[in-house]
């Protein structure tokens, strides 16, 4: 697929901007707090309905105005769907596609898919497992948007159940007995919702595992050879091999029926410090390096290189499902040195249609030649 | 910000549910033009909801008198329950028409988050009616007919195991799925997910 339009407006610090992208390259050069970012920005917005820089929406409407509006024009098997989306502060957005409003804006999902590399990624490396663990959900809506209610609902059921045993655990100290009569009810609906969360991510870190490996490969040849693997809170009682690429897919069945065991274990301590302790959302994608783990061990090209290979490694996951989606180069050609610049500028160049953003275009290789644009005062030039 | 009497009241407009700032703004005014008997009927109303509405003693459901309409009519099935969260939803069942047995309104679901546990619940009320006979007759089927949320199931999933014990009760859970008259392609994927995987032959 590729974009072949992009309009903008009230769109963070552009009152205005238009766009038309060609398949292969794109290259936005301007110098920096020019709003480069915030046209890619504006694409991720409508692939993923978030932004990879801010949580909340509100940054992204200029200052001053009542609502941002982003339409684009995504070509997918040689056919052009519109997509308009109305961002309103504090209010639901509104979707439209082909001019047509959509009951809800999560409709458009699926429509525009993008891999999107920018320097935040490090923090896929060197952050806290929440993540990496971001990382995985995010890469589970992208292939089945299904997964954003499971997400949700095990959140939901995590939430419930953490005041349970806040409640329980203060009426302990009290000296009080605290009522947990219906605990087991929580640890069945936890157990449920996140035994198909983590079957969904083992069976994931299972397929990307090998072209993580090869993605850091090709782009650090001379580096220690890159493993992922998938760490689940519940230890001991985790069945074996799920989440490997030679292993079994992961059963949903055999993990619940793991996740109440372990539940079952801890459940003093739970109550003692009020917190639950089992489940996906302690889990954590480790990174090795060799026999070493990435965080605290990887130098700082080799930390870039690992994010890098972890987002070229989801590039080339949801190609192999099909509809190749567009790769987003936001600002890392200046972080990389020129070995890693060239790697990853012959993946990019084999892309269906890449975009990427630069301060200066000596930084960017020149295997990556296609269409330039001028990014200066709140204009754009096609150069 | 307006003086006096009419921000209080904006206040309070815009203390209840549904009702924003500007809808609050809108009723406000509305009310300080509106003639003075017309107030009066509505301040009559409002009295009268806290003073002269009553739970029923049986259901839970809200009554004009200490039991309710449905509890009193006995062409309904005593044998049969429909247990669900709020008086609004024995209306919306009934709506359906399809339900002849009664009901029990829980008053709520279970929330940690909000404090509510199963002792702020009428669960008790509802063990207590299973375990009584009513005309000689006791109670064959619970229908379950909590929210499909996650405070709704893990209500339903915690009565379950409180009636397992009940020897030849049949409790029963309300399918969820796709909605009739719609269309397939128009269904989330929550909902078509939920009715896959609660497929049936026939």
């Amino acid at each position: 697929m590729y974009v072949r339009h992009l309009q903008v407006s009230d769109f963070r610090s552009w009152e205005r901007a238009d766009l038309a992208f060609e398949p292969g390259v794109s290259v936005l050069v301007g110098p920096n707090g020019q709003g480069k970012t915030n046209l890619v920005e504006a694409l991720g917005y409508v692939a993923t309905l978030g932004s990879h820089r801010v949580a909340t929406d509100l940054p992204l409407i200029r200052h001053g105005s009542p609502r941002a509006v982003v339409r684009t024009a995504v070509v997918n098997d040689g056919r052009e769907l519109l997509v308009e989306l109305e961002i309103t502060a504090g209010k639901a957005n509104r979707a439209r596609v082909n001019r047509g409003p959509v009951p809800r804006p999560r409709d458009v999902l699926g429509i525009l898919r993008t891999v999107l590399f920018a320097p935040e990624d490090l923090a896929l490396v060197r952050g806290d497992p929440g993540e990496r663990r971001r990382f995985l959900d995010d890469m589970l809506v992208a292939r089945a948007p299904r997964y954003a209610g499971v997400r949700s609902d095990y959140e939901r059921v995590l939430k419930q159940r953490g005041a349970l045993l806040k409640t329980a655990g203060a009426a302990r100290r009290a000296g009080r007995s605290g009522d947990i009569s219906t605990l087991d009810v929580w640890d069945g609906h936890l157990a449920k919702h996140g035994a198909e969360l983590l079957a969904a991510r083992l069976d994931l870190v299972a397929d990307i595992a090998p072209h993580v490996a090869a993605s850091y490969a090709e782009v650090a040849p001379e580096s220690r050879p890159a493993r992922i693997g998938y760490r689940s809170s519940l230890g001991e009682s985790q069945p074996e091999g799920f989440g490997r690429p030679d292993g079994p897919r992961a059963d949903r069945e055999a993990l619940e029926a793991a996740m109440l065991t372990e539940l079952h274990r801890v459940r003093p301590q739970e109550i003692d410090r009020g917190v639950c302790l089992v489940g996906p959302h302690r889990d954590e994608l480790e990174l090795a390096l060799g026999e070493l783990p990435a965080k605290g061990y990887a130098s700082h090209g080799e930390s870039w290189s690992f994010a890098l290979a972890l987002r070229l490694g989801g590039y080339e996951l949801l190609r192999g499902d099909g509809a190749e989606p567009v790769l987003v180069l936001d600002d890392v050609f200046a972080e990389l040195d020129r070995g890693r610049r060239r790697q990853l500028a012959k993946v990019a160049a084999a892309a269906e249609q890449v975009l990427i953003t630069a301060a200066v275009a000596e930084d960017v290789p020149e295997e990556l030649d296609g269409a330039r644009f001028e990014v200066r005062h709140g204009e754009v030039h096609s150069a | 910000m307006y003086e006096g009497p009419v921000q209080d009241l904006i206040d309070e407009l815009g203390r209840l549910p549904g009702v924003g700032p500007k809808s609050a703004q809108r009723i406000a005014f509305h009310l300080l033009a509106a003639e003075p008997a017309d107030i009066g009927r509505l301040q009559d109303a409002l009295q009268k909801v806290k003073e002269g509405v009553v739970f029923c003693d049986v259901c839970g459901n809200v009554s004009a008198e200490t039991t309710c309409r449905i509890c009193r009519d006995t062409r309904r099935d005593v044998t049969l329950i429909c247990v669900v969260e709020e008086p609004k939803d024995v209306l919306a069942v009934e709506r359906t028409r399809e339900f002849k047995g009664r009901y029990h309104v829980l008053g709520g679901a279970l929330d940690p988050l909000s404090g509510v546990g199963p002792d702020q619940l009428r669960i008790r009320q509802l063990l207590q009616r299973i375990g009584n006979q009513v005309d000689g007759k006791d109670v064959a089927e619970i229908i379950i007919a909590t929210d499909p949320n996650t405070e709704g199931e893990a209500t339903a999933t915690y009565l379950v195991r409180m009636l397992r014990d009940f020897p030849g009760l049949t409790v029963t859970r309300l399918a969820s799925g796709l909605p009739m008259g719609g269309d397939l392609e128009f269904a989330d994927e929550l909902t078509l997910g939920r009715a896959m995987s609660g497929r049936r032959v026939v």
